[in-house]
């Protein structure tokens, strides 16, 4: 099968999957309790002012009707209108896209930066000293609460020490320094987090490819030790470990939401649960929608390189 | 290895990109959320205020002690009937875009603020029916009826003033890109990232405005907004939490300053609304919860003292204050008494309560204080929004929630305890109390003000359709090297003489 006509059935059936995303999330936020008129409304309850609420954003109409006026204007490329600041919801999900993006890769580089050569070494090393305290450590990265290690990184790094900024975010073409420092303890935070999973996934599969039979072949022929583990097994171990990788970013994309409140970045994560807060229908179905398309095309994007890496695959 | 030297070179790269960044004159303040729309006619969220105070002038202001001064108007004068007042305008003021602020803008402005579609601000100035040009810089505002506390309004965001030219322009998107008068003008905002203001050069006071740039910062989380203050990224943050003080007082580049609350912490009671008011219709009922609590050590548990007890719906510090019924000692025997009157000894209940800090534990405490009174009190969390709904929908014995208080004592009264009042959930009615509090729209002279809510508040006493607890301090916590910071009972910044050393 030609590698066009591959990603051409995957694009098809991205379509109707983010139509079932976008029916499914529409679906939920209705079984939300609680009015989203009166919570637009915030403390004035009066009921023309409420009424005059539901009327202007179709909150009064049936839901399939409301999701038909949503999807009629989706399709026309208009994601709407944040219920609560009134700014396009396009217009936030694009002023926040680079922010989440930057987020992502500086998290995925901290974690690949650690992860993999952890759990490279803890396999090489396994069952000694070295190998448990990686594993140890990436336990740690798996277990500590997002929430308390960037407090932590915060305190020791903004307060104590006075390197870097504690919160806020820049963008890079604004102040390029300013934006690393305010990026690099959100990534880290992030990236731990990332990093125990790849470390173990990494550590698995080099055991796996280390008792392979090539392995053993090559070891028969006396090649020297880092050759084989880095040469013969890394290469191998590390398909399943871009698998994981992209499903990991993927992840990322759609938003850190603990993360970004900490460090007051603004992101998708926070812009979503600020939604699900204010009954903001838009704003909530907008991210959704595009982390959703964000996380098929990222796997899609995987799958294309598997299927370009394993020749096995083009035959079938 | 190649990884090895990458690392060093990105850990070289960031100590080195990591010193300090000074910032000059640019006062960056943390809020507690992201405000909603930047306009004055459609603006809900209090938060969103704090903004406005640095962007749009008002043509009042309040005092610290609450009195209402000029700030776009020079003067006023109420018609001898209250049904109409003529407002002189303050000479040479003009918008950020130039244009100049004159009694046809301001015409435009009211009649904006009454006729948007989803306006806020109709329920605060709707009893205005006209407004007439008398000439460039006097305008008069005719009623419908007396209305005194329309002042009051004037000097939150229905007195704010746009721009009719960037109004006209913009439509309903002029909150991204408000022009006012205030001391500074609108450069950029980033949704939940932060609010960008400049100082405006031609602004009619600007001798008093002394920094350059003024950013606000949403971070909700506490913790992070504290710690931001303490690194140097913030210099200001606002509504500090009383779990944040001792940190704050420990550094001695920080100062904290505190002054009591418009608004008050209360629990409507379900007295006639829906099939679930039965249970604590009967007035004695409510009097038994109240005499069960003890506010005092209420307080002092929950917040170390830093809050003040309240039983009235003004401050005990308030001038509206009714001073023959302070906040009550605990009487456990009494309210059992009350309660064996009522033929409802074994009281029970449901209080719902969100899910945050200080009322969750505050709504313990009052479990316990009522379970001594023999009173079982279930306690039910449920999120803000929803609780909000069910207490419309008469869906509640009693929730916990709060009034965030208003200068004029009417605003923070009138809708709350009248029979039609649009945040009576509890639907409690008196014809007494609503004659008090209407008449009270109509009177100026405040010691006449005072007998009529004193009445009122005397029924209320009795009656108890909610249980008003206590009332917060408005902290706000900034660095040492911010002077000239006064702080007001509404919490907002006012940016006016403050300067950055």
């Amino acid at each position: 099968m030609p590698l066009a006509l591959y990603i051409a059935r995957r694009v098809a059936v991205l379509v109707p999957t983010l139509f079932l995303v976008s029916v499914l999330i529409f679906s939920l936020q209705k079984l939300l309790p609680g009015d989203a008129a009166l919570a637009l409304a915030g403390e004035e309850h009066d009921p023309v002012a409420v009424a005059a609420i539901r009327a202007k954003y179709h909150l009064d109409r049936p839901a399939p009707v409301q999701y038909a006026i949503w999807m009629g204007k989706v399709l026309r490329g208009d994601l709407g209108e944040s219920l609560r600041n009134r700014i396009p919801v396009t217009e936030l999900l694009a002023a926040k896209l680079p922010v989440t993006v930057e987020l992502a890769i500086g998290s995925m580089l901290i974690a690949l930066a650690i992860g993999i050569p952890a759990g490279v070494i803890s396999a090489a090393r396994r069952g000694t000293v070295i190998d448990a305290t990686a594993n140890l450590v990436a336990l740690s990265g798996l277990s500590v609460p997002h929430f308390w290690l960037g407090i932590m990184l915060i305190l020791l790094f903004a307060v104590r020490l006075g390197w870097l900024p504690a919160s806020g975010y820049v963008p890079p073409w604004e102040d390029l320094r300013r934006n690393l420092t305010t990026i690099l303890l959100p990534s880290i935070v992030l990236g731990t987090g990332v990093a125990g999973v790849m470390m173990r996934h990494t550590r698995g599969a080099m055991l796996e490819t280390l008792g392979a039979d090539y392995v053993r072949t090559a070891r028969a022929k006396s090649v020297p030790e880092r050759l084989v583990v880095l040469k013969h097994a890394f290469r191998n171990a590390l398909i399943p470990v871009i698998t994981l990788g992209a499903i990991e970013f993927g992840r990322l994309l759609s938003g850190a939401v603990l993360t970004e409140q900490i460090f007051a970045i603004p992101g998708f994560g926070k812009m979503l649960v600020d939604g699900v807060f204010n009954r903001d229908y838009a704003v909530v179905q907008g991210v959704v929608l595009v982390s959703a398309g964000l996380y098929v095309l990222l796997n899609l994007m995987a799958d294309v390189l598997y299927f370009l890496a394993n020749p096995r695959l083009r035959g079938s | 290895m190649s990884l090895t030297r990458l690392i060093t070179l990105t850990l070289a790269l960031t100590l080195l990109i990591a010193a300090p960044v000074a910032a000059q004159s640019v006062l960056r303040i943390g809020l507690n959320d992201d405000p909603d729309a930047l306009d004055p006619t459609i603006s809900r969220a209090y938060v969103g205020r704090l903004v406005f105070a640095g962007l749009c002038d008002k043509l009042f202001d309040v005092t610290p002690d609450l009195k209402i001064v000029p700030q776009l108007a020079v003067s006023h004068e109420w018609a001898p009937d209250q049904k109409s007042i003529v407002i002189k305008l303050r000479p040479g003021v003009k918008f950020h875009d130039g244009e100049p602020l004159n009694a046809e803008a301001v015409k435009f402005n009211i009649e904006r603020h009454i006729n948007t579609t989803g306006s806020f601000r109709k329920t605060e100035i709707g009893q205005i029916s006209s407004v007439d040009v008398l000439n460039d810089l006097t305008v008069r505002f005719n009623l419908s009826e007396p209305l005194v506390p329309l002042l009051a309004a004037l000097t939150d965001r229905s007195g704010m003033m746009v721009s009719p030219k960037a109004a006209k322009a913009l439509g309903d998107k002029f909150g991204l890109k408000p022009v006012c008068a205030g001391p500074y003008r609108f450069v950029e905002r980033v949704a939940q990232g932060k609010i960008v203001l400049e100082r405006f050069p031609d602004y009619w006071d600007k001798a008093n405005i002394h920094i350059d740039r003024v950013e606000f910062v949403p971070i909700t989380d506490s913790t992070a907004r504290l710690a931001s203050l303490r690194s140097g990224d913030l210099q200001m943050i606002e509504r500090a939490s009383p779990t944040d003080l001792p940190e704050i007082r420990g550094d001695n580049r920080l100062k904290v300053t505190g002054v009591p609350e418009l608004g008050y912490q209360m629990i409507p009671l379900n007295v006639a609304n829906g099939a679930k008011s039965k249970t604590l219709a009967d007035a004695r009922v409510r009097q038994a919860i109240d005499l069960a609590i003890d506010r005092d050590a209420l307080v002092a548990a929950v917040f170390n003292n830093e809050y003040i007890p309240g039983n009235q719906w003004v401050s005990p510090s308030n001038y509206y204050y009714n001073a023959k019924f302070p906040v009550r000692k605990r009487d456990v025997a009494k309210a059992k008494q009350l309660l064996r009157e009522a033929g409802q000894p074994n009281l029970t209940f449901t209080l719902i309560v969100p899910p945050e800090r200080d009322r969750q534990e505050a709504a313990q405490i009052i479990q316990a204080m009522l379970a001594e009174a023999g009173i079982t009190m279930n306690l039910q969390t449920q999120e803000n929004v929803t609780m909000l709904t069910n207490g419309r929908k008469g869906d509640f014995e009693a929730y916990f929630t709060f009034w965030s208080g208003r200068p004029d004592p009417d605003g923070n009264v009138f809708t709350q305890s009248t029979c039609k009042g649009a945040q009576n959930d509890s639907h409690y009615c008196n014809a007494e109390v609503d004659a008090f509090l209407t008449k009270a729209r109509q009177v100026p002279d405040p010691a006449e003000r005072k007998k009529l809510y004193d009445q009122a508040t005397e029924i209320l006493m009795r009656d108890i359709p909610r249980l008003q607890l206590w009332h917060r301090r408005v902290f706000t916590g900034y660095t040492v090297k911010l002077t000239g910071f006064t702080a007001y009972p509404d919490g907002i910044i006012r940016l006016r003489g403050l300067k950055l050393n």
